[in-house]
Order: C-alpha cells, then sequence, then structure tokens
C-alpha cells in the first residue's frame, strides 16, 4: 500500500436522468478521493444519488460528465467491454439482495468470475474453495442459495467479489435483508478484509452499519454534504471472540477470521 | 470464456425448465421429423422413376410402322410393316446424332422346355438392340453378327421366362423350342423390372431377327427385309427433339412421301415422358420439403418466442454475469449456445423419429422412401441454423443490457 495515488479519484462527477421532460440531477459534482485501504461508508436517503455514485465508481453506469480515475485509470474513454474487464479484475461487488445464481452451487457461484477471467477449471475450483473456507462455508461448497441462511448467502455473494483478487469491494445495502446478529457478522467480515489491505465502500442508510467503517460521506440531492473520519465500531472485543458468535445461528465457524 | 464453459452453463439453464426446454424442442423435433420424411417420400418417387428410365435406357425412341391409306381406308397402326432393315441401318449412318437404331420384329408363342411352357413375347433382335436397351446379360455371351448372318437358332431369355422354365438353375447351355423350333440358349439376360405401363419386361425371349424373320414368325406380314420397329438411342448429350425431327424427315425422304401425305409411322419418344414424369416428381419432393420446412419454420419461432421471455425472466443473472465481468460477447454466446443446443437436440430427435415414420410409411402405405445421409445432414445443419437464426435476435437483446439496468430490474 504505498502507492501514493488515490484507488478512487472523482472529479465534478454529473449524471443526469432523463424522465420524460425533466431532468434529474442524481450527481449534481462530485470530487472525492477514496484512498487505498481506506473503509468508507456512503450515507443518504433514498434519492440523495449514494447509489448512482456507487454505480460511477463500480463501472456498472457511465457519468453524463467529470472524471473518474479508478486505480489511475481514467474510465471515461474505455468502452462497454473494458469496463466489463476492469469489473472483473479491480471489482468485487456485493449487493442487498445477494444476486446469487438460483439453482446453482455456492462453489459455481463464487467461480463465476473467474470464469469470465478465463482461468482454467482446476484452478477455479481450487480458488472458489480457497474463499468459501475464508468466509467459513467450506462446508457449503456443493448447496444451493435457497438451502442457505440469509447471512450464509451474503458470505457467499463476498467469497464471490473476492475471488479474483480486487481492490476495491463495493457494498450496496450489504445488511439490508440480514438481521441484527448477521449484520454484525458481516460487517466484522468486511472489517477484517479491510485489516487485510482491501479499499471497501458500503452504502448503507443506517447509522449503526456506517459505524463500522472509518470515514462516512454524506450524500444529499446528488451532493457531497458531509465527509469525515472516525474510529470505527469494534464488532466485537478484541481479541476475545465475539458474544454474538454464540448466538450466530450460522454455525460455530468463524466468519471473520483475516484471509491469509 | 470456453465454449465448454458456455455449453455447461446452457445445458444447466435448458434443465431448470424441463418441461419447457422439451415443449419448444418439440417443434423443432416435429419440423425436422417432418423434412426428413418428407424427403424420404419424394427421394423414393424420384428413385422410381429413374429406376425406370434407366430400364428402358436412356435417350430412347422407338419408332413404330404407321397406318397406310389404300384406296381410301386407313388401315390403322402397324397393318402393314412400313419399316425396313434398311431404315434402321440408315438412321445412325446419316444422322450423327444417333448413336444406334435396333430394328426388331416382334411376336408371341410357345416357349417349351422338358414338360413345362410359356407363352412370351418373342423378339427378333439384332446386335444393336442390346446396346440400345442398355441391358446386359447375368450369364452367357451376347449375340453376335455371324449369328445374325446365319439365322442362328440361339436365344437370350428373360428372367420371367427363365424363372417360369428353370427354376432358379442356369438355364445357359439349355435347349428350348420355341414355336417348336428348337434354340440353344446362351445368355440370361438382367433383370429389368416393370416399364412405365407396368409391363413384365422380363417376360420375353431374344432371337436373332433373321432367325425370327425365317424359321420363328414367318408368315406373310414378314417381308423381305420390313421390321416391327426400330428402337433407336441418341447420343449421350445430343437434342433429343432435334434427333427425333431429323428422323422423321429421313424416314419421310427414304418411304418417298409427299408433302401432303401423312408420316407412315410413328415416332415414340419415351425418355421424353420419363423426363417429364420425373420433373413432376422433382416438384412433388421439393413441395413435400417446403411444406414440411413451414414446420420447421414454426419450431424456430418457438425457440425464440422462448429465448426472448428468458432473456425478460433472467434479467438480473444477465446483469451480475455483466457487473462480475461478463463482456456483451459473453452473454451473446450463452443465450446462443442455449438456442442452438435447443435446436441440435431437436433436430437429433427429430431425424431419428422422421427416419422411423419413413420406414412406417414405406411399411404399410408401401410407398419406396428413401433416405439418404445427404438429408440427414441437410437437417441437421438446417435445426442448427434455426438456432442461430431464432435465437440471435433474443441473444443480442440479452448482450445489449446495460448492466446496473439489468441489475435493477424486478
Amino acid at each position: 500500500m504505498t502507492d501514493p495515488t488515490p484507488l478512487v479519484a472523482t472529479r465534478d462527477l454529473v449524471k443526469v436522468y432523463r424522465m420524460g421532460d425533466t431532468e434529474v440531477h442524481a450527481l449534481a459534482g462530485v470530487s472525492v478521493d477514496i484512498a487505498r485501504g481506506e473503509f468508507v461508508a456512503v450515507m443518504g436517503a433514498s434519492g440523495s444519488g449514494k447509489s448512482t455514485f456507487m454505480n460511477m465508481i463500480g463501472c456498472l453506469d457511465v457519468p453524463t460528465s467529470g472524471s473518474y480515475r479508478l486505480d489511475g485509470e481514467d474510465t471515461a474513454a474505455l468502452r462497454a467491454d473494458d469496463l466489463a474487464s476492469i469489473r472483473n479484475r479491480k471489482i468485487g461487488f456485493v449487493f442487498q439482495q445477494f444476486n446469487l445464481l438460483p439453482r446453482t452451487s455456492a462453489l459455481d457461484n463464487v467461480e463465476l468470475p473467474l470464469l469470465y477471467a478465463g482461468v482454467p477449471p482446476a484452478e477455479r475450483h481450487e480458488r472458489a474453495r480457497a474463499k468459501l473456507a475464508m468466509v467459513g462455508l467450506d462446508g457449503r461448497a456443493g448447496h444451493h442459495p435457497s438451502q442457505l441462511s440469509g447471512g450464509q448467502q451474503q458470505r457467499v455473494a463476498i467469497a464471490r467479489a473476492l475471488v479474483n483478487e480486487p481492490k476495491l469491494i463495493l457494498a450496496d445495502e450489504p445488511t439490508g435483508a440480514l438481521d441484527s446478529t448477521t449484520s454484525i457478522e458481516v460487517m466484522a467480515l468486511l472489517q477484517a478484509l479491510n485489516r487485510d489491505g482491501i479499499t471497501i465502500v458500503v452504502v448503507t442508510h443506517e447509522r449503526d452499519i456506517a459505524a463500522f467503517a472509518s470515514r462516512t460521506i454524506q450524500f444529499r440531492d446528488g451532493r457531497v454534504v458531509s465527509d469525515a473520519r472516525h474510529v470505527p465500531r469494534a464488532a466485537w472485543t478484541d481479541p476475545a471472540p465475539p458474544s454474538a458468535r454464540a448466538g450466530s445461528r450460522d454455525g460455530a465457524r468463524a466468519g471473520w477470521q483475516a484471509p491469509r | 470464456m470456453s465454449l465448454l464453459a458456455t455449453l455447461r452453463i446452457a445445458l444447466a439453464a435448458l434443465r431448470v425448465n424441463k418441461l419447457r426446454s422439451a415443449l419448444t424442442m418439440l417443434g423443432i423435433v416435429i419440423g425436422v421429423g417432418a423434412v426428413i420424411a418428407m424427403t424420404a417420400i419424394g427421394a423414393g418417387a424420384q428413385a422410381r422413376v429413374e429406376d425406370q428410365i434407366r430400364s428402358l435406357g436412356s435417350n430412347l425412341i422407338i419408332v413404330l410402322p404407321g397406318n397406310i391409306t389404300s384406296g381410301g381406308v386407313r388401315m390403322g397402326s402397324g397393318a402393314q410393316l412400313t419399316l425396313s432393315e434398311d431404315d434402321a441401318a440408315a438412321l445412325p449412318r446419316e444422322i450423327p446424332e444417333i448413336e444406334v437404331a435396333a430394328p426388331q420384329l416382334r411376336g408371341g408363342g410357345q416357349v417349351v422346355f422338358g414338360n413345362s411352357n410359356w407363352a412370351t413375347q418373342i423378339l427378333g433382335v439384332t446386335t444393336d438392340y442390346l446396346v440400345a436397351r442398355e441391358w446386359a446379360l447375368e450369364s452367357g455371351r451376347e449375340f453376335t453378327g455371324s449369328d445374325i448372318d446365319a439365322a442362328a437358332k440361339i436365344v437370350l431369355v428373360g428372367q420371367t421366362v427363365a424363372r417360369t422354365l428353370f427354376g432358379e438353375s442356369d438355364p445357359v447351355g439349355e435347349t428350348i423350342r420355341i414355336r417348336n423350333v428348337p434354340h440353344e440358349i446362351v445368355g440370361l439376360l438382367e433383370r429389368k423390372g416393370q416399364s412405365m405401363i407396368g409391363q413384365d419386361q422380363d417376360d420375353v425371349v431374344l432371337i436373332p431377327i433373321s432367325t425370327a424373320r425365317k424359321r420363328v414368325l414367318g408368315g406373310q406380314q414378314v417381308r423381305a427385309r420390313n421390321v416391327g420397329s426400330i428402337t433407336v438411342k441418341v447420343r449421350q448429350g445430343a437434342d433429343v427433339a432435334h434427333a427425333e425431327q431429323l428422323m422423321r424427315d429421313l424416314l419421310r425422304q427414304r418411304h418417298r412421301l409427299q408433302a401432303n401425305q401423312e408420316d407412315d409411322f410413328f415416332v415414340r419418344n419415351l425418355s421424353e415422358v420419363l423426363s417429364a414424369q420425373e420433373a413432376s416428381s422433382r416438384v412433388l419432393a421439393i413441395l413435400l420439403a417446403a411444406i414440411a420446412s413451414v414446420s420447421l419454420l414454426v419450431g424456430g419461432i418457438g425457440i425464440m418466442n422462448i429465448m426472448l421471455v428468458s432473456v425478460t425472466e433472467r434479467t438480473r443473472e444477465i446483469g451480475l454475469r455483466m457487473a462480475v465481468g461478463a463482456k456483451s460477447r459473453d452473454i451473446l454466446t450463452q443465450f446462443l449456445v442455449e438456442a442452438v443446443t435447443l435446436s441440435l437436440i431437436g433436430g437429433i430427435v427429430g431425424i431419428v423419429l422422421g427416419a422411423i415414420a419413413s420406414v412406417l410409411v414405406g411399411e404399410f402405405a408401401g410407398w419406396r422412401t428413401e433416405m439418404g445421409a445427404d438429408a440427414v445432414l441437410l437437417a441437421f445443419g438446417f435445426s442448427a441454423a434455426v438456432g442461430v437464426f431464432f435465437g440471435f435476435y433474443p441473444a443480442r437483446k440479452a448482450s445489449r443490457l446495460v448492466p446496473i439496468e439489468a441489475l435493477r430490474h424486478e
């Protein structure tokens, strides 16, 4: 992490949606730098532009104007397929609704990014298994999403986000579909990954969840209204294992062990 | 992404909705099956006509004696033998388009071997006859020029006659009596089968035309060098209609007919009739295949329909695949492979069912059916093409989705 250039650098990012005759300014000039190794929470009410911002830095959408450099690379000139390649290599996504492929085993779900990266099958299986083990689901590789609990599904999704060794993980309301105990587990897992050097951006509207990050950016009406660093809330009292662990419905395996 | 991995994804996707996949395939199964069965029936009909042409000999014209008018009485066809061996000899000599012209004398009579006998057609021929009819021998030898000159008492027997008199044993070398004249069998003719009008062409014995004239048929009609008919073979590649016209002119000239007189002979261009039949059977075959293709087209539209539904249903899946790095080409290939897999599996099942159907039609309707490897390959290729053609639009639609909109799709 000696690279001084920010991982994410946006300048005057503007996104305008056309809805009939009216123009909606989802982003009205956003300039944000996110350094390597940061854990950022993006907050704001619905319609504040936080999801649009997230889609921009995730290369899922292109800005109307303004520039975005990811890992020092200007994304403005890139075509859709180049953006797909960037998403594949540099970004891992975690969604509120998990977005796992139904009727597909956890292992196959985790392998998906490697499939599009052109990794040969044997290596694909091996790497996907390793990531499943990292999130504490090595015993569930053959299970389909419908056979897993919400927390387990989100952990499969996190393993999928991790499998191609991305620099940035973008989590859009990752705890929105989970109960509070499971939410804390998932946030602890993200904290552990962050400690290992991965940059994490979490979009949330819950203050409790944002507290796990070390920096919170507030959006309102397409603009950044506050940007503050703070001491993250610990998911458990280090180094003792969390009391939440005993109440975990996902079994005894710790999902938040630091990745090796 | 490798094609194998894509194929695995496609198969998995098709397995998810088994009934729907099966019903979609059914459209292709019926289409390909119909194409296979119909082309088999069409090819069978064509082959039958081609066989008839082959049994007759190709580019064949038959000249028959015509009517003569004697004191205002028109005597009708064949009342007098107006053609001669000299006419037959003149035809290939004067007209380069004609390969051979074989004269014949025709009669009927009893043939006897031991204590069995059989009434058959007796044909007096020259060496040219087998050439003109493209008729080979199964065993024995053909007539030679000296056999004809010497009016040898030898005979070539047709299959039906041989079977009737000798059963399965080889008749060559035996002696039969034709109208009480003993003849040695020197050859057995190959099977010709039925003629176009259902006549048994194998129910015949061939003897030298000289023998027929002097010893067997005889009678007042069979004068000096007159013949009952001339079988003319036009050279391969020559214009048969043109040759026919030249022949008419030559014969009129040789018979010294005035411009106001009718022909005293008839010309029958049999291969023309047959090629017309062949053309109509070909049209029939094309028509059958075309009608069957319509059902294949309908099957293809079914695939397109289901693929469009599938793309809409799986929009979120497509969005997710794009989010984790699928390029538009990957998505295009995935859905295209799915469509082609549907149509190819349907095509294979259809080929099998079509083959069974054509065998059943042959068995129960008694129609001749012929299934060539080319028809199978064509049907296979066609069903793949249907998959690509009708799968392309839905696949392209999927590949052009915007990732973020696809992900948000409800």
